[in-house]
């Protein structure tokens, strides 16, 4: 798949992103299935589902979408984190302004195709063709495949009964570990991640489903903004770990065309601990943010957990919540 | 069933709006190396909270059951630096298997 006629006058660039494209895309939306069946499991019809993946079309924000769901956690709650987490899209397409210089309408259609995937695909290229070309191969592609297993896996879902005993909230919970772990490339963003896991569980007998994420957000956020953790959030996680055979792609740094840094290109402050914004956004992620895998667990085993009462607010920055604390 | 639709249109158009806004924002805004930091590690915690709920998270608060060992294969497997594809389904078999023997 993805081979062009030979001959038709592509380059090596060309020919390679779009491999690349393809093997991502293929690896990517593979897990589209569990998407579906995780959807439909948490109690969204498919159409809804199918939704989800046609216009969100941005994994982690699907799952944490319907993770919140259901596991009883308010609308509100649900919002405010599949868009938090969706958050890190625009800021790909900060970075993909300048390495693609899409015009018009493509302009448009390319942000809505911007994803972990697609954005890393590009930016791994070494010349503007080469990353346009991946990028939208990366882009259609993912979103066809994706789409394509999402119905799959919502149609499978239906029929499958209890979810629990094929493991599917397990599988959920192991696809966040998998989108997490190439993210911790330094000892400070691991302890980040050991304090926002701990106020989580704090939360969870207290808080109304739904907070305690967005809780451990908020943390997140506020050690990030205190100077701590890596640099990689501008950028798509290190595929190379977890990441489907073949998805693996060396980002070259500069793959802005400028000659500067991807991400750190503007940065004034010094402060950046190890310099690794300059090399970090090696690689294409099979799914760094495409997966997500799985609050939806919580919404097949917690199922019986109707409404746990309480207010979670869409809040438009998450420290709001922590702010107010469990609300109990 | 249907009463999620408003939440998933609304989140979807949050989502898209997010991406749009990235297309339209000029670089700049988002030059400050802090603020970038800052929203990189939101995804990680956000990430944090997500494994720490989908895990140990019941109806009726915190709870030890076969997604805890699923989980730690799962992490077993990362270290080996497992296909993604491997870990996801490695935690569901271990899950499914522990409850078919009962357990969890």
């Amino acid at each position: 798949m993805g081979r062009r006629p030979s001959g038709g006058g592509r380059s090596g660039s060309a020919e390679a992103a779009i491999r690349q494209a393809v093997s991502v895309s293929l690896a990517t939306g593979l897990y589209g299935v569990s998407f579906g069946a995780l959807a439909v499991a948490a109690g969204l019809s498919l159409s809804q589902t199918v939704f989800l993946s046609a216009v969100m079309f941005t994994g982690g924000s699907q799952f944490a979408l319907i993770g919140v769901i259901g596991s009883g956690g308010l609308g509100s709650a649900a919002v405010a984190g599949a868009a938090l987490l969706g958050s890190r899209n625009g800021l790909y397409g900060v970075q993909l302004g300048p390495a693609l210089e899409l015009k018009g309408w493509r302009r448009w259609l390319g942000a809505h195709l911007t994803i972990d995937e697609s954005t890393a695909v590009a930016l791994a290229q070494p010349d503007r063709g080469a990353r346009r070309i991946g990028f939208w191969w990366a882009g259609a592609g993912v979103w066809l495949c994706w789409n394509g297993f999402t119905v799959l896996g919502a149609l499978a879902g239906q029929t499958m009964g209890q979810p629990t005993a094929w493991g599917l909230d397990a599988a959920a919970g192991a696809a966040f570990l998998g989108l997490l772990w190439p993210r911790l490339t330094d000892r400070r963003t691991l302890l980040g991640t050991v304090l926002a896991m701990a106020v989580a569980l704090l939360l969870i007998p207290l808080a109304p489903a739904g907070l305690p994420v967005l809780a451990a957000g908020a943390v997140g956020l506020v050690l990030g903004w205190l100077g701590f953790g890596g640099e990689s959030g501008d950028r798509p996680a290190d595929p190379s770990v977890g990441g489907p055979p073949g998805s693996s792609v060396g980002v070259s740094p500069d793959a802005a065309g400028d000659g500067r840094p991807v991400s750190a290109g503007d940065d004034r402050s010094t402060s950046a601990g190890d310099g690794r914004s300059v090399s970090a956004g090696d690689g294409v992620d099979g799914r760094a943010g495409f997966s997500g895998g799985g609050r939806a667990g919580a919404a097949v085993s917690g199922s019986s957990n109707p409404s746990v009462g309480g207010l979670v607010e869409p809040v438009p920055g998450a420290d709001d919540s922590i702010a107010r604390g469990p609300s109990t | 069933m249907t009463g999620w639709w408003l939440t998933v249109v609304v989140a979807s158009a949050a989502c898209l709006g997010l991406k749009l806004a990235g297309a339209a924002v000029p670089r700049r805004w988002l030059a400050s190396r802090r603020l970038r930091r800052a929203l990189g590690m939101m995804t990680v915690g956000l990430l944090a909270g997500l494994v720490a709920t989908q895990t140990f998270a019941s109806a009726d608060g915190l709870r030890l059951d076969a997604r805890v060992i699923a989980l730690a294969v799962a992490a077993l497997l990362l270290w080996r630096r497992a296909p993604f594809l491997v870990v996801v389904a490695a935690g569901a078999a271990v899950a499914a298997g522990l409850r078919l023997l009962g357990w969890g």
